[in-house]
């Protein structure tokens, strides 16, 4: 983020306030009494607005303020709160977004609607008042005569300064009126005992010099009349301070780049000085190196500053990685609004409850997790919850819960979708399956088999396809958007108690810890985490599998794949060939690969886009001695195990 | 010597603002993100001049004020609020808790200098 760029800086924390006011009003659609939450609504609109104006953000301002002022009258027990004035405000804040994303240009309509709206709901929203200010003209100049609120000093207006900007104004003849000072005994030092009369040639206008005494004018005595006749009607009111005019210098002029607040992360100070810290003791590091280099070969020396700089590249890759990460909780938040929507939409009662909202993901991943957890929540709410008078013929409580929770398990972050519905009907599974020729009429399945089916494509158990789910977006996608974050699926359902999905996914997609292997001439890398376990596939064992290629592992089948094939490598196979057995949920596969080299600090590289189609790799890397290496795709090698595995059934 | 000045609001975006605009005319200043970061910070090191949001989260502008004027070094340290209200209310109630002046958001930097050279003279 440019640390010197308010514009940008607005618009980040312009996108928390939003998320802020719609937590607010979502909340505040429950309980609509809740006179903390009006608060906070309104102060979330306020400082939008004030702020808006200061950046130039006219139409925002302007459009806020109406919002604005509907709260303040629910603020102020005008006008009570109810479910449409919320609704209307959630639409308004989605316009607000818009407003803030964009340049406002073509939304005037869509502002003008949503404004009509809002005044239905409250009938009748108050107006602006800018009250004209009426100037007045001097001669000669003017006599002022002032005595100070008592406690003007003490709160911090001093008298002097006020006397010296009267001298600015012009040739000022000053009299100090020392008539009020009390007798020693009662003198209170904190106190302004004196009043002052001062004579000021000047051609300033009466309005300058009361502009002298704004803040203090409305407690104070003042007389200000002209030097010529001493005759002057009574004082004029306090004037308002003029409004001012929007800054367009800061913003407004130039095209505004319609950056998307998501650009930015926000980041404590102290991982920076952290960070900052590191990066010290590597140019250290690295100036001791360049000593090395033109001095002679002392191989010690050389080793202590290699072993330093290896400790400092791990750190500072440490911290980085802290750096990205970012709490669930701004994803989380989204669905309460979601939720909220889909609740109307089905005429459901829904809640949602959200657990482990401060667990921390890279941001890269929260980002891709957006999709895949509509689709499942959506799923809960659509066809996993049943209508009220359903869950109150089984017993259970009018109103749905879905239960988002995340938590860190490891270097994996597990997140869950819990719904208490009906569960996944196993029967249509089947019947589905078997329409589908994925498994015989008959066959028998392992439940948890049966349930891995809903991630098939085209598979959806909705006997009728709804408004909300059925959009073209299967499970499968899900599925492939989790697996394309090396994260894995799995689901379990119990019949009329509801349904769980959840979610691995790894913390960071920048740097994994990976098993490095060799295949032919070539190093590959699989990540570590979707490895099960290596074993070493005996020579006989090999020859039996010829044309077949499962093993036997723990009276499983399992697939296995030689990868000395697959990527023709041309060369003979090593003489004890190693699988290493890999997973994702619970399908596994195994790999043939010539020799396990070890654990390798994995740094991904992505594919160029000429390569993305490349299915069986998922990127590249750099090794410690220059070498490339690709990274494998588990997600596709699986998937590619389990056709054979398939294919193999269906030739029974 | 460089007059020192606390800045005491809940967005950043303002109070960078306000920094650019007061460092910009050869203040230094400090920031506070609410008003109990606002008052611990003040009471901790003299300031010449304290800036203030009164809308804030965790403790708004006004009680802090009022909790200022209670300590004897705040007396007389100009306090300067600001307020989008455009009713007299606000103004009253926080020239009552203590504040010394105000400033109508939005605003130029031009203006808060202003104001900043009013109340302190330099």
């Amino acid at each position: 983020m440019n640390g010197q760029d308010p514009v940008a800086a607005f618009r980040v924390e312009a996108a928390e306030l939003l998320d802020q006011i719609e937590q607010g009003l979502l909340d505040l659609g429950h309980r609509l009494d809740d006179r903390e939450l009006v608060d906070e609504v309104f102060r979330g609109l306020h400082t939008l607005k004030g702020s808006g104006a200061m950046f130039g953000f006219d139409a925002l301002a302007t459009f806020t303020h109406h919002c604005e002022s509907a709260f303040d009258r629910v603020r102020k027990g005008l006008v009570p709160a109810t479910g449409e004035l919320v609704a209307v405000i959630l639409f308004a804040k989605d316009h607000m977004r818009a407003l803030i994303e964009g340049d406002g240009a073509g939304l005037e309509a869509a502002g003008d609607t949503i404004l009509a709206r809002l005044r239905a709901a409250i009938e009748g929203a108050a107006g602006a008042d800018v009250p004209a200010q009426a100037a007045e003209d001097a001669r000669g100049g003017w006599r002022i005569i002032f005595r100070l609120p008592p406690d003007a000093m003490a709160n911090g207006t001093n008298p002097l300064m006020l006397l010296d900007e009267l001298r600015e104004l012009g040739e000022a003849r000053v009299v100090a009126r020392t008539d009020a000072i009390p007798p020693l005994a009662d003198l209170v030092p904190t106190r302004c005992h004196v009043g002052w009369e001062v004579e000021l040639r000047t051609q300033a206008p009466k309005s300058e010099i009361e502009d002298v005494f704004i803040f203090v004018m409305d407690d104070m005595e003042l007389t200000i009349e002209p030097l010529a006749s001493s005759v002057e009607p009574s004082p004029a009111p306090q004037p308002e301070l003029p409004e001012v005019e929007t800054p367009t210098d800061v913003a407004a002029q130039q095209g505004r780049p319609t950056a998307r607040s998501g650009e930015h992360v926000r980041v404590p100070a102290e991982r920076l000085d952290e960070l900052m810290d590191r990066v010290g003791e590597l140019v250290i590091a690295q100036s001791r190196l360049s000593q090395l280099a033109n001095g002679g070969v002392d191989v010690v020396a050389l080793r202590s500053v290699s072993e330093e700089i290896e400790r400092l590249s791990g750190e500072l890759r440490d911290t980085m990685m802290v750096l990205r990460m970012v709490p669930v909780a701004t994803l989380f938040g989204r669905f309460r609004r979601l939720v909220h929507d889909l609740a109307r939409e089905t005429g459901k009662a829904i809640d949602l409850v959200t657990e482990g909202e401060n667990t921390e993901v890279d941001k890269t991943v929260v980002e891709r997790l957006a999709d895949p957890l509509v689709h499942l929540i959506r799923n809960a709410c659509d066809h996993g919850l049943e209508p009220p008078e359903q869950r109150f013929a089984a017993g259970k409580p009018a109103a749905g819960v879905i239960r988002l929770s995340a938590h860190q398990a490891g270097g994996e972050v597990v997140i869950t979708v819990r719904d208490d519905g009906r569960g996944i009907d196993r029967e249509r599974v089947r019947a589905k399956a078997e329409a589908q020729g994925l498994i015989q009429p008959g066959q028998p399945i392992a439940d948890q088999d049966l349930l891995q089916m809903i991630f098939h494509p085209g598979f959806s158990t909705a006997a009728q396809v709804t408004n909300l789910s059925g959009r073209g977006v299967g499970m499968d996608v899900v599925k492939r958007t989790i697996e394309s974050l090396r994260g894995s699926i799995d689901v379990s359902s119990a019949s009329g108690e509801g349904s769980s999905v959840v979610l691995r996914i790894p913390l960071t997609l920048a740097i994994i810890e990976g098993l490095l292997v060799r295949v032919g001439a070539e190093r590959y890398v699989i990540p570590l985490a979707a490895v099960e376990e290596c074993l070493e596939l005996s020579l006989e064992e090999d020859l039996r599998s010829r044309g077949r290629s499962f093993i036997t592992l723990r009276d499983r089948l399992v697939p296995f794949l030689r990868l000395r094939e697959m990527f023709a490598t041309g060369t003979r196979p090593d003489p004890y060939q190693k699988i290493v057995v890999i997973a994702t949920g619970a399908e596994r596969v195994g790999l043939v690969v010539d020799q396990i080299i070890g654990n390798h600090q994995t740094v991904i590289k992505s594919m160029s886009p000429l390569h993305r189609d490349v299915g069986t790799f998922a990127g590249g890397t750099i090794l410690g001695d220059g070498g490339v290496a690709l990274i494998l795709d588990v997600a596709q090698l699986v998937a590619i195990g389990q056709q054979q595995e398939e294919r193999l059934r269906a030739a029974g | 010597m460089t007059a020192s000045i606390l800045t005491v609001d809940d967005s950043p975006s303002l109070r960078m603002a306000i920094r650019i605009a007061l460092t910009g005319a050869g203040y230094s200043v400090t920031e506070a993100g609410d008003g109990s970061e606002g008052l611990e910070k003040a009471l901790a090191t003299p300031f010449d001049m304290i800036v203030t949001d009164l809308n804030m989260p965790v403790m708004d502008g006004l009680t802090m004020i009022r909790e200022l004027r209670k300590a004897p070094s705040m007396s007389g340290v100009p306090i300067i609020f600001l307020t989008t209200e455009s009713d007299d209310a606000m103004k009253q109630q926080a020239k009552a808790a203590g504040a010394t002046g105000w400033l109508v958001k939005p605003f130029v930097a031009d203006q808060l200098v202003k104001i900043a050279r009013k109340v302190l003279g330099r």
